[in-house]
């Protein structure tokens, strides 16, 4: 036992020390930040305040805030609503591997050259104007980009491999004779997928809920490029928090937030998972 | 009929009695197969597929065009001239990120499988803060991993550039090597590591002649996803990068700031055709990736 003991921790040793020491230590920093005074040039003075918590409460910070939860809502129920789908017919297709790959393909493509694209197909003298322009439907260009549908389009197209892909590997794992059986005992199809389906995979679809939620809730780099300025979300925040006005307890409390809303979403995804498997629903 | 069927597993929702399974089959064909080419579901897989490579299409036609915009006016591989001949500072990027990818993704699979070894096979004190401290990095938006290590790399005073950059992509590869190996671990039959010991083999080449090359395929795919990853990363590279540690992704970044650039259309078909190479290679390691991303 105390061998056993003993190769474990050998085993898991290095990896551990990493993570405390490049994951642990700087997200602890972040939290103590949050409650220092800021420094005159960046950085930071050693002395407790409550200030930083205070500036959040800002209007125009909370305007951000409140939009960032909007836009992030709404992206996040549209990507569910489209991977739900695509999770039931790559699981019953019997090509999985083939559909697999033309979801991976674009999900590994450069997340910057994928949003290149929808700048050089959105922008004024993009694609689609210079399309309609030319076949003389419009007269002059249509302002498709700079705008909050430009970011949610791409907030969206970003990140719904992340949803079909943890939903496709539960919806593979479920029995789907159970569905025929539902039928047989007299559920209509819709009913069968309300009441047999969605429930079995409940801990896929909360995988994919917080896998999409949390990375588009600290989204930075598409509303920087396809939204206006008035498109700017919390990440857009932090980031200018620490390079313009440096003001890195502000900075700090914002990255708090977010991250204890994400491990939020962790446990929830841990406790769910493990109730499944309490109920033996998969397997 | 799909090709593998389904056991019937005893659950919780129905119970038949187990003789009557083998007998009883139930009418399949009817009931979720007949409209199955035309599905609703089907319709928007292939819809959700079509918006995802649309705008890829749409940039690697136009890098075909032989003026800058968006508007056709003729074909030309002009571009694809300047992005290999003239593109020194892209390729001394692509360098950069190749050398990050690669080192990183080495010591991410080493730290990764190790450790899955570890959590998998034995019980130990720490056990459960190393699972969740190896969860965490990969649920967190980049913003807030990026702006810890930038915070992090100035407090303890380490210069900015390949070393920062080095680490940070080893940090947020970790987890992910780590969840591809437990997975296969899953599969694995503890009582062959037993077989060995028996048969006289010590802790280290148990690991060595048996462990490591049965995994060997879940080592190799989790080093290619840390690959990838790396490669793709821009965010966190944005803000733990120096002077002179450019990547691609950052390289990029500066040539798409203001609006349309050919050369980067070039570039998108050259980095789609090599993923497409990669994932075709490795399809066989699909669904495991899948199940961990």
């Amino acid at each position: 036992m105390k061998r056993e003991r003993q190769l474990g921790i050998i085993y898991s040793a290095p990896m551990g020390l990493w993570l405390t020491i490049f994951f642990l230590i700087p997200i602890s920093i972040i939290v103590i930040y949050s409650f220092l005074k800021k420094g005159l040039y960046g950085g930071v003075e050693w002395q407790f305040t409550l200030k930083a918590y205070q500036e959040m409460f800002n209007p125009a910070f909370l305007k951000v805030l409140w939009r960032t939860l909007w836009v992030s809502v709404v992206a996040t129920a549209i990507t569910l609503l489209l991977a739900l789908p695509c999770g039931y017919a790559m699981a019953r297709s019997r090509h999985q591997i083939f559909w697999l790959a033309l979801i991976i393909v674009p999900f590994w493509t450069n997340s910057l050259i994928r949003i290149y694209a929808w700048i050089a197909i959105l922008s004024s003298e993009g694609f689609i104007n210079e399309l309609l322009l030319s076949l003389g439907i419009i007269k002059e260009s249509l302002s498709l980009i700079y705008n909050q549908q430009a970011v949610i389009t791409v907030l969206v197209y970003i990140n719904i491999p992340f949803a079909i892909l943890p939903l496709f590997t539960t919806i593979d794992k479920f029995d789907f004779q159970l569905l025929e059986a539902a039928r047989d005992l007299g559920a209509t199809k819709r009913k069968a997928i309300f009441k047999v389906l969605l429930p079995s995979i409940r801990s896929g679809i909360i995988t994919a809920l917080i896998f999409t939620f949390i990375p588009i809730f600290g989204a930075y780099t598409t509303p920087l490029l396809v939204g206006g300025k008035d498109s700017y979300m919390i990440g857009n925040i932090i980031v200018d928090q620490v390079t313009k006005t440096r003001n890195w307890p502000l900075a700090s409390a914002f990255s708090l937030i977010i991250t204890l809303l994400s491990t939020l979403g962790v446990i929830w995804i841990l406790v769910s998972g493990m109730q499944d498997k309490a109920k033996g629903v998969v397997k | 009929m799909s090709k593998k069927r389904p056991k019937l597993k005893p659950t919780t929702l129905v119970e038949l009695p187990k003789e009557t399974v083998g007998v009883y089959r139930p009418p399949r064909q009817q009931v979720f197969r007949d409209h199955r080419r035309f599905g609703f579901s089907n319709i928007v897989l292939v819809l959700v597929i079509l918006f995802l490579f649309m705008p890829l299409f749409v940039v690697i036609t136009y890098s075909f065009n032989a003026s800058k915009g968006m508007r056709w006016t003729g074909f030309s591989l002009q571009w694809y001239y300047k992005l290999f001949f003239e593109s020194r500072q892209l390729w001394r990027a692509f360098l950069n990120s190749f050398i990050i990818a690669i080192t990183s993704s080495v010591v991410a699979t080493i730290l990764g499988s190790l450790a899955a070894i570890g959590i998998k096979w034995y019980r130990f004190k720490s056990r459960s803060y190393i699972q969740v401290i190896s969860f965490l990095p990969m649920v967190l938006p980049e913003v807030i991993i990026g702006i810890s290590m930038l915070i992090f790399f100035s407090a303890v005073k380490i210069p900015l550039g390949m070393f920062s950059i080095f680490v940070a992509h080893t940090t947020f590869n970790l987890p992910f090597v780590l969840l591809l190996v437990s997975a296969r671990l899953d599969e694995f039959d503890f009582s062959i590591i037993e077989a060995a010991r028996d048969l006289g083999a010590t802790e280290r080449q148990s690991l060595t002649k048996v462990v490591i090359p049965s995994i060997a395929p879940a080592l190799l795919s989790s080093m290619l996803m840390a690959i990838t990853m790396s490669l793709e990363d821009f965010v966190i590279t944005f803000f733990v990068a120096g002077p002179g540690s450019t990547t691609l992704p950052l390289y990029v970044y500066s040539m798409i700031r203001y609006g349309v650039s050919p050369v980067v259309n070039a570039l998108s078909l050259v980095l789609v055709l090599g993923i497409m190479v990669i994932a075709l290679t490795f399809r066989r390691f699909l669904k495991t990736i899948a199940a961990s991303s």
